[in-house]
């Protein structure tokens, strides 16, 4: 038997799986083309028949009503509500979760809590969206006058609450990496652990704390079930928390419930809100990725 | 004197402030779970594992949405998982350093922050329509697939990762193959790893259900799903359906639904951990 | 000449991680408007040694100390001593320069001030042009006080961290191993200001370098193994040891 040669059988199998695996590889760019072009593609038609102005110009959306009206605003506020309700809730007790669990417990108290936490991000969105209508909903009526039975209130902080380990993990992470040189230089200068906490290892991981909030941010404003659960199915334009709104997510939900034609106008909309959502998703998530990968490339 | 005093009580509140922030969350979360599963205990019975659902909510039960999750699972893992590991594997073990590469990695990562509705946009036109598939349970588990390939591209790669150079330089050095180095010394290592990752991202797939829903799944269905080409449902769209009706009755159903697909999620989470910490216990020498 | 009070003297001071003793029953002075430069080999406890003298050891977990630190006569670790007032009068520059990178070179040398919880003073452009003149920084950095500190080069980032350290007016100057990090011209230039601080503060160095401890210090202390072997003037010590352990040192048989 030769044991130099390569058999030429040899050489044609580990080419062909050399080849199957880049093709997976590129399956990930397939994937993204495909996104790309279904959406820019069925917004394009869109459009050559609502005019932009119809869409970026108005407030009032209405389009499976017999007066069409395409104003997309009400469903990107209606998103935005809810998201900042949701971002309110994860920031504070992210950051501050995060801030206990690197600076403060014992770190078998850290090690229980932390996979607790991704619980909360375990949890299926269709059984928050339950949790959000049923039982968060009623225990806020009880305490807000005028909250109706749909609102942005409500999803907004079980949205908030599913967010939390989003937020505190990678902040955590940054918190407890801080360099032991900067707290010494912080202690050996006559702070305490406050100040040192306040004035040199937050502000340090400051970019990370961003990005963290900026991912949850874009995860927020994707969420579906929560709430088109929790939320309404009438989009309005309102900037009060306690009244119905419909979010761009759940707005593709009622339409994809119902029958709708396909090439219909009502059909197109779905797409071009998918893509207005695309767009704000893409910002936030890719935004979140600069800001950390700039913070690695300061460091070295 | 005074100050030391007055500062070490403003750390102590700040301290207990924190470790509020950290505990009501999981306190609010064990209230939100522990009401769901008083209310639906009750209505958690062998008849209603097996039942179809109906328009009297004492009737129905959830054999079609457990039985599409289940298939579901099946074309999820039969897809997403090889197809996962090929392309983490062409990453991290082939791949040249080089633009291509960076744009690669750069769509996995793109992929994996895009909400998981679009992906349902995406199964919409391109297998239902498209591919002329139609609202099946194939469309279905092929859309899923597509949403936590990313997932499992990248728990892969870390898995990979995890495996020292060296070890792979030792198998070159004695006339080994890439092909068999991955083969016989990276895969096998990292094997219990990607099988962890694995589980956790089919478990999370098991949990949505807005592609879904665009796709045309049903959240209302009087049959159970065993035909890969039909319509189909899964446990998520079931509770979705009951949520949404008034009557307290079929949001009892719901929660009894919510118990049992937390369970099967609790089930394949330990699986992971377990296996997470068994290969921890092994790897001790590395 | 008369013999004034030591600025700092330690007594019979033992120092422990948990149960093991780093350092052993050691006594010494810190004179004020005089340089002391601790030597030893590596592990021999001088780093232990000096982060006691401003409370920084007891940041260790399990740290512990026995015997007494004075700091003009008043016992550093006595009862209802807060550490906090002793590191405001003692201050510390480490081995490796770190200035707050998210700060300027200005909010660098002022930093002492918000962490200590006190108000920055009003005239803070005055403090930060004395305490960079002081570090013989001023000249370098005074074009660009607000750009960020990791902007600097190695020897810069060490000497802003002097002048932050001298900022808080502070009476006794810690130096652990300063120029370790540092290329010979950053640190040549470091042992020249030293020189020019001693006059207004007691400075303590710790050094593995014996050359630099020659250079810069008027009194040097040998440690070895937890224990201080011998204290005396530099040139006695350098010239006439009077243990025969500091002369192996010295002469480079071991360490």
């Amino acid at each position: 038997m030769n044991h130099v040669t390569i058999s030429r059988r040899e050489k044609f199998v580990r080419r062909s799986v050399e080849f199957i695996l880049a093709c997976s590889g590129f399956l990930s760019v397939l994937v993204t083309l495909g996104v790309l072009y279904i959406l820019i593609s069925k917004t394009w038609i869109f459009f050559k028949q609502v005019p932009l102005s119809a869409f970026f110009l108005d407030t009032v959306w209405t389009p499976l009503f017999s007066s069409q009206r395409f104003g997309i605003w009400s469903l990107v506020l209606g998103s935005m509500l809810v998201t900042t309700v949701a971002m309110l809730t994860a920031g504070p007790f992210g950051i501050l979760a995060a801030i206990y669990m690197s600076e403060f417990a014992h770190s078998r108290i850290r090690k229980i809590l932390k996979p607790l936490l991704e619980i909360l991000a375990g949890i299926p969105t269709v059984v928050y969206g339950y949790f959000a209508l049923t039982m968060v909903t009623p225990a806020l009526q009880l305490i807000i006058p005028g909250l109706n039975g749909f609102n942005a209130l409500s999803p907004g902080l079980v949205l908030g609450l599913m967010l939390i380990p989003t937020v505190s993990s990678l902040c955590e992470d940054a918190l407890f990496t801080t360099p032991r040189d900067l707290k010494e230089a912080a202690y050996s200068l006559g702070a305490r652990k406050l100040s040192t906490i306040f004035l040199v290892t937050l502000p340090y991981s400051r970019s990370t704390i961003i990005a963290a909030l900026f991912l949850a941010f874009g995860r927020a404003m994707g969420e579906t079930m929560i709430v088109a659960i929790a939320a309404g199915m009438k989009a309005h334009f309102t900037f009060d928390v306690r009244e119905p709104i419909q979010t761009m997510t759940a707005y593709i939900v009622q339409v994809s419930m119902g029958d709708t034609p396909q090439n219909s106008i009502e059909y197109l909309t779905i797409f071009t809100v998918g893509t207005m959502l695309f767009v704000i998703t893409f910002i936030f998530h890719a935004g979140s990725r600069l800001i950390l990968r700039s913070k690695f490339k300061a460091k070295s | 004197m005074k100050e030391e005093k007055w500062a070490a009580l403003k750390e102590r509140i700040f301290n207990i402030i924190c470790f509020l922030a950290t505990i009501l969350p999981l306190c609010f979360l064990l209230w939100l779970l522990a009401d769901t599963f008083v209310r639906g205990f009750a209505r958690l019975n062998f008849n209603f594992l097996i039942s179809l659902p109906s328009r009297f909510a004492y009737k129905a039960g959830i054999l079609p949405g457990l039985v599409g999750t289940l298939l579901l699972m099946f074309v999820t893992i039969f897809v997403a998982i090889p197809l996962g590991i090929c392309a983490a594997l062409y990453l991290e073990e082939y791949a040249k350093d080089s633009w291509l590469k960076k744009f690669i990695e750069l769509n996995v990562s793109n992929l994996a922050g895009v909400p998981s509705i679009i992906y349902g946009l995406l199964g919409l036109e391109l297998f239902v329509r498209m591919l002329n598939l139609g609202p099946s349970l194939l469309a279905g588990g092929l859309t899923l697939s597509l949403l936590i390939l990313p997932v499992v591209i990248t728990s892969t790669r870390e898995s990979l990762k995890n495996i020292p150079s060296h070890l792979r330089e030792a198998g070159l050095a004695l006339g080994a193959s890439k092909l068999s180095v991955i083969r016989r010394i990276v895969l096998p290592l990292a094997m219990s790893q990607i099988i962890t990752g694995a589980i956790l991202s089919i478990s999370r797939a098991m949990g949505e259900s807005a592609p879904l829903i665009v796709l045309g799944a049903a959240t209302y269905l009087a049959f159970v799903p065993v035909n890969i080409m039909g319509e189909f449902s899964a446990l998520p769209l079931q509770i979705f359906h009951w949520v949404e009706r008034p009557q307290a009755a079929f949001v009892d159903n719901a929660a009894a639904a919510i118990i049992v697909l937390l369970i099967i999620l609790a089930i394949f989470n330990s699986i992971a951990a377990w296996l997470r910490q068994h290969h921890e216990k092994k790897r001790g020498g590395l | 000449m008369t013999a004034a009070q030591p600025k700092m003297s330690i007594k019979n001071l033992d120092i422990f991680y948990g149960l093991r003793k780093a350092v052993d029953d050691v006594s010494l002075d810190v004179l004020a408007g005089k340089v002391t430069a601790i030597i030893g080999p590596s592990g021999c406890g001088k780093s232990t040694f000096i982060r006691c003298l401003n409370r920084m050891h007891e940041l260790t977990p399990h740290a512990r100390v026995k015997g007494q630190v004075l700091l003009d006569g008043v016992n550093i670790y006595g009862a209802g001593i807060d550490p906090v007032t002793i590191r405001r009068r003692v201050g510390m520059v480490f081995q490796r320069p770190n200035p707050f990178p998210h700060m300027s070179i200005f909010q660098n040398i002022l930093s002492g001030f918000a962490l200590s919880g006190r108000k920055i003073p009003k005239n803070k452009e005055e403090i930060v042009e004395i305490a960079l003149r002081g570090a013989a920084l001023f000249d370098e950095v005074k074009d660009r006080l607000h750009a960020p500190s990791a902007a600097l080069s190695g020897g810069q980032q060490q000497r802003l961290c002097i002048a932050r350290a001298l900022a808080m007016q502070p009476e006794v100057l810690l130096l652990d191993e300063p120029c370790s990090a540092l290329d010979p011209i950053s640190t040549a230039r470091i042992e020249d200001l030293i020189g020019e601080l001693r006059s207004n503060y007691a400075i303590v160095i710790v050094t593995h370098n014996m050359q630099q401890a020659a250079r810069v210090s008027q009194i040097t202390a040998y440690f070895l193994s937890g224990k201080l072997i011998e204290i005396d003037t530099t040139k006695r010590l350098f010239t006439t040891p009077k243990d025969q352990r500091t002369e192996d040192y010295i002469t480079g048989k071991f360490g």
